[in-house]
């Protein structure tokens, strides 16, 4: 069986990508390489993490390496850009990357996502803010792509659903090198404020946060990307006690995920983080699947149909699949503390089987359009 | 005789290769219109310019929000591209032309990055980062080959009228005021209006090679009008040999070969192609096409 | 010197990256940005007597060729450091941030600031008030006269080049502390660097400063004021300044 990964290993959004490869190999090695009585053979596209490059390196690994599954690809706007290729060539697709409405409103009968929307783990933590942590007033800041604005949109909605209010919302652009100008805007009369950030960002701007002497003031929560395993290992002690949600974390007490973590640890010298934990749960998500087919993976149309009803225990929990393609399956709220001499995500929560769509109605919500800038509308921003 | 036999060649292949290679041809031929169409300003015009990619992207964005948005169809969307691009050109050429060399090389940057930024935030229109999706190829040309034939059409036809444009009278008067433009002047040529025109001209070019590329990929992103992008370009027609017209097409060649192929073997691609321009323009610094001719011909004599 | 050389934030980058390492060994911040900054003249001593010299006066070769040798240290650094964004810490003594006249400010970016005048200045009194600048500036001029007169140009043009690397790369260390080190430094690096330059006038020391007060504040505060231009604002400044003074403010030649 051919089995290709499209991921990114230059450029600035590298790191991730070469997480997502070693996770992977990872896997198939213990499985000695093959899945379900069928030996797998594995080709790595590298994008660049630039969205026409991931097109051509896709065509490349179905033209020229006769792929019949892709992990991946990373990015959301390589995933949007491959959209059309994946629906013609019929792709089976297990995706690393966000994008929202592959799943919602033009939904690719061939993709599947086992890792999260942007916002299915963000609307936990805001209910997590609002009833837990007791806040009324917040900002959010997110980088100004796509991912930031669906994760601070679906923020806000459930923050103002249960009563609280978005006073603010910063979205620096993503290449910015110092967010002084933004730090000097940010409204302190607040309870905290939502880190919508990816890659580096999140970190840079914390740091930032402290030298400004905000951290006291403004108690930052992080979104999934803001503070990853991957960021958190070059971080200090202005992280201690930073609330994030995520449907990961390299601390989950199951046996699957000790030994995930044990093992990537030996080789690597660091935890896991979300891009090396989605290929591991992607792979797990195939080997089920195609025990189920018992191995055969050339029916394509029944490899999608056998996707979306499994069950599958993996290392961030039991995962299944929605109609939709979208993952279902546990949200972790984490606390960074300092344990065994080092930074860790220590889970203090799990909301049990949340989707895409949190608590609302799977109808209503895609009637709606898109999570965007500009929608749901921030009705109590002050100036 | 030499480009009849390329020609044939070209014809050929869809015949004898596999997909893979059709698409990875098709894409070859685009890159090529787009470092030709640099070449009529750095080689031609010896007028370095960074932000070419704006063109190329600018019509692909005309195109395909004239699809999504107003519904044309594509007999209608391309020449709005078109000309929407030469409006905007002839408006920035009005200010890039203010300096020349490194100022000129900044401006054509910056103008870039302006376009750049506004398709990145502009995102009611442009959909920002996520990029236009959900686009069609005129005469639904969707497989490989027949994309390919097209693709090929066009190519021939560019280069052609890129030739044609080159050895006319106005294209020799533009080699003048690369060469000298002061006596140029002298001449009583109107220096200005020369560089001008080869500006909007050759943003006409990069315009169709935009067009090329949104149907062959079917999608557009910001990332196509960046710096990056425009690089790209200007190290092909670099690579190849500016101020030869068949410079760009093997820089073309050599860049998406690069790219595309050899980073599927060799993983540091990127530092490849960083080593293969500093060799290339320290050991050939005319380009490949005039220093492989210099070796060849010094190897011949010795013969 | 007229060298269009779009290596420098690939040199800027490399001396984070080096102070990065250096640090483990040298915990004090400002004599890692010494060594980083020696040690990236090394390397810009290299670029120029071996690579960058054979190219005088062709602007396209030489934007090329340091187009292609940051390619190569963008990817040499990822190899060696990693992916991952590495930060450099602040020097405990200015970690605090300072309160003055009821504001914030973070005391390092203040050091930064006082770091980057006594720079300034020290180049400036270099190139306008020694003998060592009186000869360069003549190199550049007129570098066939200058050569007649017994000044040795190249190895003048060397030792400029290297003191450009050694600065940019000291600068990426003391920088670091706000940026860290991570990979696309250099790309966001260098385009401010360029138009710094420009719009202050090619050949000019105190455009390079006036430039970069110019460019910062419409900057920071374009960014403020107009969020969804914020690409634009960057450019705006060199563009106008350009298209009506194709010198640049101070410049001494067009560039």
């Amino acid at each position: 069986m051919r089995l290709g990964l499209m991921t990114v290993k230059t450029g600035p959004l590298a790191s991730g990508g070469i997480d997502m490869e070693r996770a992977l190999i990872q896997y198939l090695k213990e499985k000695n390489y093959a899945l379900a009585g069928r030996k797998v053979e594995l080709f790595v596209g590298d994008s660049g993490g630039v969205p026409a490059q991931s097109r051509t390196k896709t065509q490349e690994l179905v033209e020229r390496d006769r792929i019949q599954v892709m992990i991946g690809p990373l990015d959301t706007a390589s995933a949007l850009a491959t959209d059309d290729y994946i629906r013609s060539q019929q792709l089976l697709t297990l995706s690393v990357a966000a994008a929202e409405d592959m799943t919602q409103r033009k939904p690719n009968p061939w993709f599947t996502r086992g890792t999260s929307t942007s916002s299915q783990c963000s609307m936990p933590l805001a209910d997590y803010c609002a009833k837990t942590l007791k806040m009324k007033r917040m900002v959010v800041i997110a980088d100004d792509i796509a991912y930031g604005h669906e994760m601070c949109a679906g923020f806000m909605r459930v923050f103002e659903d249960n009563g609280g209010k978005v006073v603010q919302r910063m979205f620096p652009p993503l290449t910015v090198p110092d967010y002084g100008t933004y730090l000097a805007q940010l409204k302190t009369n607040v309870d905290g404020i939502f880190l919508g950030f990816a890659g580096s960002n999140g970190f840079r701007f914390l740091r930032q946060m402290n030298e400004y002497g905000l951290i006291k003031k403004v108690t930052p929560v992080g979104g999934m990307t803001a503070l990853d395993e991957a960021v958190l290992r070059n971080m200090g002690d202005e992280a201690l006690g930073i609330v994030t949600s995520c449907w990961y974390s390299a601390d989950i007490e199951n046996a699957i995920n000790k030994r995930f973590v044990a093992n990537f640890r030996a080789d690597w010298s660091y935890d896991p983080g979300f891009y090396a934990a989605a290929t591991y749960t992607e792979a797990a998500v195939l080997d089920a699947t195609l025990q189920q087919l018992k191995g055969k993976v050339e029916d394509k149309a029944a490899f999608m149909k056998a996707v979306r009803s499994i069950k599958v225990d993996t290392c961030r929990g039991p995962v299944q699949f929605d109609q939709y393609g979208n993952v279902v399956g546990n949200i972790y709220i984490r606390k960074v503390v300092r344990k065994f001499g080092r930074l860790v995500n220590e889970v203090i929560h799990t909301y049990p089987n949340v989707s895409q769509f949190w608590t609302y109605k799977p109808d209503e919500f895609l009637k709606n359009p898109v999570y965007s800038r500009d929608f749901p509308p921030y009705k109590n921003l002050e100036s | 005789m030499r480009w009849g036999v390329l020609l044939a060649a070209l014809v050929a292949l869809p015949f004898l290769a596999g997909e893979y290679y059709i698409n990875l041809t098709s894409q070859i031929f685009i890159f090529a219109i787009f470092a030709a169409s640099i070449n009529l300003l750095l080689g031609y015009g010896g007028l370095p310019t960074l932000g070419h990619s704006a063109y190329m992207g600018l019509a692909a964005y005309i195109s395909a929000l004239a699809a999504l948005k107003l519904g044309w169809p594509h007999w209608a969307a391309a020449p709005a591209a078109l000309l929407g691009t030469v409006l905007v050109a002839g408006a920035f050429g009005l200010i890039a032309l203010r300096a020349t060399g490194l100022g000129f090389l900044m401006l054509t940057l910056a103008l870039s990055q302006v376009l750049w930024g506004t398709a990145y935030r502009w995102v009611s229109m442009t959909d920002g980062d996520n990029g236009l999706r959900g686009l069609s190829r005129p005469f639904q040309i969707d497989g490989a080959t027949p994309f390919y034939f097209f693709a090929l059409a066009v190519t021939v036809f560019s280069l052609w009228m890129m030739a044609r444009y080159v050895g006319s009278p106005l294209g020799a008067a533009l080699k003048g005021t690369r060469d000298q433009a002061r006596r140029m002047s002298a001449l009583g040529h109107d220096v200005w209006l020369i560089r001008w025109v080869t500006f909007v001209y050759a943003a006409f070019w990069g315009a169709v090679s935009g067009l090329l590329f949104v149907y062959y990929h079917k999608y557009i992103h910001p990332i196509s009008l960046s710096l990056q992008s425009s690089a790209e370009g200007l190290l092909a027609v670099i690579a190849g040999g500016s101020g030869t017209l068949a410079g760009p097409l093997v820089g073309a060649a050599i860049v998406m070969l690069l790219k595309n192929w050899a980073s599927a073997y060799i993983e540091r691609w990127n530092m490849l192609l960083g080593f293969v321009f500093v060799f290339i323009v320290v050991f050939m610094p005319e380009g490949v096409v005039p220093g492989v001719k210099r070796l060849w011909l010094r190897f011949r004599s010795r013969a | 010197m007229r060298i269009a050389n779009l290596t420098h934030g690939a040199l800027f980058m490399l001396g984070a990256y080096l102070g990065v390492s250096i640090l483990k060994r040298v915990p004090d911040l400002w004599l890692a940005a010494a060594l980083a900054g020696a040690a990236v003249a090394v390397f810009g001593f290299f670029l120029e007597r071996f690579i960058l010299r054979k190219l005088g006066g062709n602007v396209l070769g030489q934007v090329l060729v340091t187009l292609g040798v940051s390619f190569i240290i963008a990817d040499l650094c990822l190899i060696v450091w990693g992916g991952d964004p590495i930060p450099i810490p602040t020097p405990g003594w200015l970690q605090q941030p300072l309160r003055l006249f009821g504001l914030v400010f973070p005391a390092y970016r203040l050091a930064v600031v006082v770091i980057a005048v006594i720079a300034a200045v020290g180049l400036y009194v270099l190139i306008e008030r020694t003998r060592l600048g009186a000869m360069i500036r003549a190199g550049v001029d007129d570098m066939d006269m200058a050569r007649a007169v017994g000044i040795p140009v190249s190895r003048l043009f060397t030792t400029v080049f290297c003191l450009g690397a050694a600065l940019a790369g000291a600068g990426g260390v003391i920088g670091g502390p706000i940026m860290s080190a991570y990979p696309g430094l250099d790309a966001d690096m260098l385009p401010l660097a360029l138009i710094v330059v420009i719009l202050g006038g090619v050949g000019s020391l105190l455009g390079a400063f006036v430039g970069a007060f110019i460019t910062g504040f419409v900057y920071t505060f374009g960014v403020a004021l107009l969020p969804d231009l914020a690409y634009v604002i960057l450019f705006l400044p060199m563009i106008l300044v350009i298209a009506f003074r194709p010198r640049g403010l101070f410049g001494k030649f067009a560039a």
